[in-house]
């Protein structure tokens, strides 16, 4: 299980799982479940159109999340932000739907890109995922205030100067770059599950934005190396893992809150 | 480009039939579900649907039952974990989902490894247009009635709680039996359109046509008929497209799918202009 071809998944897969776990906090206090749904999946079809092209898969999954990240923000600016993720979602799957019907090589992948594989990552993967992740990381860090400010009150974030729709939109970016990276190992479908599990079951268990952050980022990471050791016995997919520890989580931080909290959980 | 050839082919008519099915309750579904801000779970149950599309290849039971059984499963799941506040209602969406997907990743490996069909994961996530069984027609109209059916008779409070949640509470409407309507109508609605053009753009049926005619239209019958009208248009043009690519590119065709969300944004898009060139025509005229 740990053998020099399993390292890199390793690596790689602790790097996205951490960042996955640091950004999911804002997508669950800030309610960006679709967004962070939507984004992995339309970044999808980059590594249909890098396979054709013959460029790096990292590349043109950074580079759709792109497309994906500039088609929400375009359709919202004169629509319903959900229409706008709904159509935006669409549209680039439509894209990697005609990627996939030219090429008939590709067509064994379509699996291992929607439901996470274990030996999706070569040695090459690694340095742009950490350099990808790191900036994600990064930008959380810079922006922790305004993320975390305009989730809670846009007009208290107005009235501080804070731009909403600029934090928005950096937080879409921020969003685009975790999920490009985590892909390949979790698969397109879900990277949200990822996000949103481990940082519900956090929210929680505490009211402190510093420990509820810890918390889904050692969540996060426990979830992903028992998915990637219960993979690599049982040969069943990444995601399925994912999925279930997920939800497993969510409904364990249910139950903690209920326990802790019981009145307050009632009303 | 096309000739009598096209009417007369077997798969095409199944596929104008039950392709039309699911465009038109699509498009009537998705009004309220766009009026209700509920695109995120009408996205999310036809993926969901999609392990009930995976377990059908596996057990090989007809693929529509699978998708019908799975969706009003999701439909039951999201209803009972239920939330009030928006925030909170996208986090049990998104968890539900992510449990749902987990499934689906399970049955489609467990298809392509103990069945022959290796392109399981294409057909169930991407559709399946022309390889629907003749046999699956009767069904998939029933189910489709069905649903039109129920929009019908609740209409008016479906159509309250969408506008007015606060007023339809006053006049007595039970918010809860209603959504739970709604849950199921679409249910119908993404398994229909999840066995055509496939579990994750079938929200191109669902969405697409419903937001371009919101911005058309004042009335909501009206709405309704205009994203009908998208919605059939972009699904029969889509298959004929379709048909006729096998003639452009030798060998294999493009998917359908890629044209029915094609010209499902071409409408979206289109509409925004018209909406407001309409608007201004109207407030000059009165």
């Amino acid at each position: 299980m740990f053998s020099g071809f399993m390292i890199n998944t390793w690596i790689a897969a602790s790097i996205v799982a951490a960042t996955a776990g640091l950004v999911g906090f804002f997508v669950v206090v800030r309610g960006a479940s679709f967004a962070a749904h939507a984004l992995p999946l339309s970044t999808f079809p980059g590594a249909a159109a890098a396979a054709w092209l013959g460029i790096n898969e990292i590349a043109g999954l950074v580079a759709f999340a792109g497309l994906g990240v500039i088609g929400i923000d375009a359709l919202s600016r004169r629509g319903r932000p959900e229409v706008a993720t709904a159509l935006t979602l669409v549209m680039l799957l439509g894209l990697g739907t005609l990627f996939l019907s030219r090429t008939t090589t590709y067509a064994q992948e379509v699996y291992g890109l929607l439901f996470g594989q274990v030996l999706g990552i070569g040695a090459a993967d690694i340095a742009p995922i950490a350099l990808v992740s790191a900036a994600a990381a990064g930008s959380v860090l810079l922006l922790f205030r305004p993320l975390l400010l305009s989730a809670v009150s846009r007009d208290l974030a107005q009235a501080r100067g804070a731009a909403p729709a600029r934090t928005d939109l950096a937080f879409l970016v921020i969003l685009a770059m975790a999920s490009a990276v985590a892909l390949p190992v979790v698969g397109a479908l879900l990277v949200f599950s990822l996000m949103v599990g481990p940082a519900a079951a956090a929210r929680n268990l505490t009211d402190r934005a510093g420990l509820a952050i810890a918390l889904s980022v050692a969540l996060s990471l426990l979830t992903v190396w028992a998915a990637i050791a219960l993979s690599y016995l049982t040969n069943w997919p990444v995601g399925f893992f994912v999925g279930v520890f997920g939800a497993l989580a969510y409904g364990l931080g249910r139950a903690a809150l209920h326990l802790r909290r019981p009145r307050r959980a009632m009303a | 480009m096309i000739g009598a050839a096209f009417f007369t082919n077997g798969p095409v008519q199944v596929a104008l039939i039950i392709g039309g099915g699911a465009a038109l309750v699509s498009a009537v579904v998705g009004v309220f579900t766009v009026l209700r801000g509920q695109s995120f779970a009408g996205h999310a149950l036809a993926d969901i649907s999609s392990a009930g599309g995976s377990a059908a290849l596996l057990f090989g039971i007809r693929p529509l039952a699978g998708f019908l059984a799975m969706a009003a499963l999701g439909a039951g799941g999201m209803e009972a974990i239920g939330a009030r506040q928006i925030r909170e209602r996208d986090l049990v969406t998104g968890i539900v989902l992510g449990a749902g997907l987990g499934v689906t990743a399970l049955l489609l490996y467990l298809d392509m490894t103990t069945t022959s069909a290796s392109g399981a994961a294409n057909t169930v996530m991407f559709g399946s247009m022309f390889a629907i069984a003749p046999a699956t027609i009767p069904l998939a109209l029933g189910v489709g009635l069905l649903a039109l059916a129920m929009t019908a008779a609740l209409y008016r409070p479906l159509l309250l709680i969408a506008i007015d949640p606060d007023l339809a509470a006053i006049r007595g409407i039970d918010p809860r039996l209603i959504g739970l309507a709604h849950l199921l109508v679409l249910a119908i609605a993404v398994a229909l359109s999840a066995m055509t053009i496939g579990a994750i753009l079938s929200t191109a049926l669902l969405i697409g046509p419903a937001a371009a005619s919101l911005r058309l239209a004042t009335r909501p019958g009206t709405a309704i008929l205009i994203a009908v009208a998208i919605g059939l248009s972009a699904t029969w043009g889509g298959i004929a497209l379709a048909y006729d690519s096998f003639y452009w590119t030798p060998g294999h065709g493009w998917p359908v799918s890629v044209f029915v969300v094609m010209i499902v944004l071409a409408a979206y898009l289109a509409a925004g202009p018209l909406g407001s060139a309409l608007a201004r025509r109207r407030m000059a005229r009165s």
